[in-house]
């Protein structure tokens, strides 16, 4: 009746996943109450969860890897105490629980942080840089959204139902088969996975045509700005290779579940297919991850520089070539498995080769910066220790990407300080820089600049604290995902590693508060005019948060910085253009599509992974019956009134023209 | 701006500079002012069709990561039958006959559409129905016939990869047959309206891939596995 | 709307793939056309597969160019892919996709194949530790 469901899916006997679970719960309790009790669910509901708004979308897409970023880094201070502590000793997590959070650490950390925090920022920003309303397939992007979600759920879940895989956050054959994971975990990472690679190939999709098919008028290809180009590759690479990993996952699901021979042992399966296939998604992951954040920096280097960005040719054609070349290097991950001299030798200097392009990046923003007048703000911070910690974590990668001395380095810490170098240095700080950029955007007020710039400096030194020492590690020979180890020499590191985490804790800290106390000093804060980092991108044209509907006219573009220009004309005349001819506009309804979607495929997700049959049968007809009605609507759209979008707009433009006045006043 | 100009400015736009990159003459005279309103946006149905190309081409590479397993499992019988002695070619050609046939039946059926003509377009349709469901009909009743000589997909790794690529491929049609009655129901229901002609668009197109996916398939697996 | 106009109109500066809707009844021509390649396509295919008549070897490399001729059909007269500047972006998707499935099989076929020559199989892995 219930499959593989009992009562002892529960960890009474545990107390560490116990007391956590409880402790979550309470806290989800304690918000819905509120939320309920204060009368807010209707405005949820309308406002946020059947938005099918690109803002509201992203903005939901960043809080959500916000959350899971805390339960991520949690994971890791267990793991980094727990080294600390065991010392000739077994620490106080033992394996099969240490296994789970190491796994869970790197699942959440790729899946449910990286990347919605850079697919947020993009759904966010990418149509109001291109001047256009919003994106392509609206209703879509809100169905990507909560089954992205709804996997963050399931794999959170585990904590209280069941349990996690054990496998580390790629989960290799032969221990990842039914045969050596006979228990729920491998499943619950292989639907949750599934389920919401739909949700990224959905946005993938949607971003690849909103930027290609849907700009401004006069914005041409080469005119969109730096982060739309990266954006642009990074959802070709989505498109290209979630479809890999959906098939792989499936494969491993047919095995576990059907009994099929991909990567058994038995009747001729090939466990290394699966790390060749799995590697094939997992480079362009990477690239998936670290091109937006990429985009970022040169949005915030030439925007805090006061300056064009330099070489704008050259910068897209190396994003054009890292998004090919992606392609061509997954084999670095697996030299150690055998192919051989010829096959590693080429896949090793292919994985050189694409350090190169990169390179041309970095020149670039340091020629951007060069001859500007450069403002020290906090996400010129972010950007600054991109520069030096990324180029580190790049040069490391260059050395394991020669093979001879990866097969000394290969799952070593070493690799782990590596990646955990260029992911935190790239795509969380570029993430960081992009969230204190975009704020004022989204919610009409900025976040504190001090206890920003604190935060900063709490995570970059956290950083080196805890990541340099594992370099050191990985060159003594320690491996990773060690739950003891009896080695005195690497003590030392490991304790100051653990320091390292405690005072990125304190960074984290520190960005919490820097919400809290911006949310209480928002007045005082308040972006009035929409334009808050005198920025060059049409992004900065709207009001802070811009109308539902983004532009009351789509503007026409003439040049690179859009709105730059568009700016400076009105500076120098000290009046702003004329009042444009307001039309009518025509806007996408929300849609509880994308929710209930995502509710009959948590409930399936959930069936399939306790083999509860009759559920997971009903979620799937539950689902197809949501997009048949979805498919059936006939009202798709509505209108706002030509009256209804010239008050919108002359708001803003009052504002503005007060602080053109207060500029006049002030020359 | 006199519309003869203005018409001369875009017969030159469109030879010199399709892509309005702005380096050339003709751009240096202004856009019409056309332009300012929102129909300066490409139109839904041009947007619809080319994200569900994307779609398409995500759905080819997907298919392809199957291409791959097989090709690199294809030898892998663990003393178990290989294509040589299973496939029966015979009926992979009428399989590839009806696939073929409604592929062509389906463009039919969106020229109809298209005509807003009843007729051609539900009997198309059916037609294509017919011939995808006999398709299945046919797959299906080879893989129980497999199964039941010992040659499931649990047999060894060169079946499971078998049975995966092709049952893919057979869940898409089964997946398109769906979608192809839903088309039906739709017109019927709401007649020939824009935003239906554009998800008959995305049928057809993806009707059309399956095909195209079909032709890898009983090329490599069918043809040249036979022949071994 | 006359060719020129057309051409001139943003809103058909690009077609889309699958055909713009403005063709008349000679649509049928093309898939006629379309059916009677890829059947012929289809017979030369299978008739290859089993004769005798041709050079062995060179079978799969005969089939590999049919199904590519085939596909090829199926797109330019199904799918209405071209080569007019109206259709860059199709073609360069599409483009694009062909890359990374040669990249995906061509580089899993080159990479295991050497693997499973280097490499003991897995049977005989597990034999050793009985």
């Amino acid at each position: 009746m219930l499959g593989k469901l009992s009562w002892q899916a529960i960890p009474f006997d545990q107390p560490i996943p116990l007391v956590a679970a409880a402790l979550v719960g309470v806290v989800i309790i304690a918000v819905l109450a509120w939320v309920v009790l204060k009368g807010h669910l209707p405005y949820l509901w309308q406002e946020w969860i059947t938005s099918v708004d690109h803002k509201r979308i992203g903005i939901m897409y960043t809080l959500l890897a916000l959350v899971m970023l805390l339960r991520g880094f949690t994971d890791a201070i267990m793991m980094r105490s727990q080294q600390a502590l065991a010392f000739r000793s077994d620490g106080y997590l033992p394996p099969e629980h240490y296994d789970q959070i190491f796994s869970a650490h790197g699942t959440l950390m790729i899946f449910f942080v990286a990347m919605p925090f850079v697919i947020g920022l993009m759904n966010f920003v990418v149509p109001l840089q291109l001047g256009v309303r919003d994106v392509a397939f609206p209703t879509l992007n809100s169905v990507g959204f909560w089954l992205t979600a709804t996997g963050a759920l399931l794999v959170n879940l585990s904590l209280v139902i069941g349990e996690f895989a054990r496998t580390g956050w790629l989960p290799y054959p032969p221990l990842s088969e039914l045969t050596y994971s006979p228990g729920v975990g491998v499943d619950y990472y292989l639907w949750s996975l599934e389920i919401s690679g739909v949700g990224t190939l959905l946005s993938g999709i949607n971003l690849v045509t909103t930027i290609l098919k849907m700009h401004a008028p006069g914005m041409t290809y080469l005119r969109m700005p730096m982060f739309c180009w990266t954006a642009l590759a990074s959802n070709l690479l989505i498109v290209a290779a979630f479809p890999i990993l959906t098939a792989t996952l499936a494969m491993l699901l047919l095995d576990r579940y059907l009994g099929f021979h991909f990567f058994t042992n038995t009747a001729g399966g090939n466990v290394m297919m699966f790390m060749n296939l799995i590697w094939a998604w997992g480079h362009p992951e990477v690239y998936i991850l670290v091109l937006p954040a990429f985009g970022v920096f040169s949005e915030v280097i030439s925007t805090f520089s006061g300056k064009p960005l330099f070489g704008y040719r050259s910068m897209v054609m190396a994003t054009m070539a890292i998004c090919i070349l992606s392609f061509t290097v997954w084999l670095h991950h697996f030299f150690t498995m055998g192919a051989g001299a010829d096959v590693n030798a080429i896949f090793g200097i292919a994985s050189m080769i694409i350090a190169v392009p990169t390179g041309v990046k970095v020149f670039n923003w340091l020629f951007t910066m060069y001859g500007g007048r450069v403002v020290f703000s906090a996400s010129i911070l972010w950007s600054l220790g991109f520069m030096v910690t990324f180029l580190i974590g790049g040069m490391t990668g260059v050395l394991l990407a020669v093979p001879p001395a990866d097969f000394v380095l290969h799952n070593s810490l070493f690799l782990v300080a590596h990646f955990h170098n260029v992911i935190i240095g790239g795509v969380l700080f570029g993430g960081f820089a992009g969230y204190n950029f975009w704020f004022p955007k989204a919610f009409g007020f900025r976040l504190h600049e001090g206890l920003g710039k604190a935060a900063f400096w709490c995570w970059i030194i956290g950083f080196y604290l805890a990541f340099m020492p594992l370099y050191v590690l990985g060159l003594m020979g320690m491996t990773r995902r060690m739950q003891h180890y009896d080695v005195a020499a690497w003590r030392p590191w490991l304790l100051i590693a653990a320091g390292g985490a405690a005072v990125i804790l304190a960074g984290i800290m520190l960005q919490i508060a820097q919400l809290a106390v911006s949310i209480r000093h928002r007045n005082e804060l308040r972006d009035a005019t929409g334009d808050p980092w005198n920025g060059r991108s049409l992004e900065w044209a709207t009001a802070s948060p811009p109308p539902d509907f983004n532009f009351a006219v789509l503007p026409h573009v003439e040049g690179e910085d859009a709105y730059w220009d568009i700016k400076q004309r009105a500076r120098e005349q000290l009046r702003l253009g004329d009042e444009p001819h307001y039309d009518e506009i025509e806007m996408p309804r929300n849609s509880p599509t994308g929710f209930i979607c995502a509710f009959f495929a948590t409930f399936g997700g959930f069936a399939l992974i306790w083999q509860i049959w009759w559920l997971a049968i009903l979620a799937g007809v539950g689902a197809f019956a949501t997009f048949v009605v979805f498919a059936w609507r006939d009202r798709v759209e509505y209108i706002i009134p030509a009256a209804e979008v010239a008050r919108i707009d002359r708001a803003n433009r009052t504002a503005r023209s007060a602080a053109l006045t207060q500029i006049e006043a002030a020359s | 701006m006199s519309g003869a100009a203005a018409a001369n400015g875009g017969a030159a736009r469109g030879h010199d500079d399709p892509y309005r990159l702005g380096h050339g003459q003709a751009t240096r005279q202004r856009q019409p002012a056309a332009e300012h309103a929102d129909g300066s946006l490409l139109s839904k149905r041009i947007i619809v069709g080319y994200g569900f190309w994307i779609f398409l081409l995500s759905d080819i590479i997907m298919f392809s990561a199957f291409f791959a397993t097989y090709a690199v499992l294809s030898d892998a019988t663990a003393g178990g039958p290989s294509g040589h002695e299973l496939f029966d070619l015979s009926n992979t050609a009428i399989e590839t006959a009806c696939l073929l046939l409604s592929s062509f039946t389906c463009g039919v059926a969106s020229i109809g559409a298209r005509l807003h003509r009843g007729v051609w377009f539900y009997g198309a349709m059916a037609v294509t129905f017919v011939l995808g469901a006999t398709f299945i009909g046919l797959e299906a009743h080879e893989f129980a016939g497999l199964v039941a000589r010992g040659a499931g997909p649990t047999r060894s790794a060169f079946l499971s990869a078998f049975f995966t690529l092709v049952g893919c491929h057979g869940l898409h049609v089964s997946a398109g047959l769906l979608w192809l009655l839903t088309m039906m129901a739709q017109v019927f229901a709401k007649g020939y309206r824009p935003d239906i002609l554009r998800r008959m668009l995305c049928f057809s197109l993806f009707w059309h891939t399956l095909d195209i996916i079909w032709v890898a398939l009983f090329t490599v697996v069918y043809l040249m596995g036979a022949g071994q | 709307m006359s060719h020129v106009e057309r051409a001139n109109d943003p809103a058909h500066a690009e077609t889309v793939p699958g055909g713009d809707g403005d063709d008349e009844a000679g649509g049928v021509g093309i898939y006629l056309i379309g059916l009677g390649l890829a059947t012929l396509l289809t017979f030369v295919s299978f008739f290859i597969a089993r004769t005798t008549l041709v050079w062995q070897p060179s079978i799969p490399v005969a089939l590999a160019v049919l199904a590519i001729a085939q596909m090829g059909v199926h797109l330019v007269f199904f799918l209405h892919i071209t080569t007019g500047p109206d259709n860059i972006n199709n073609v360069l998707a599409l483009a694009f996709g062909v890359l990374i499935v040669m990249l995906l099989i061509g580089g899993s076929l080159w990479i295991m194949t050497h693997l499973n020559h280097n490499m003991m199989p897995m049977d005989q892995v597990m034999q050793m530790q009985r």
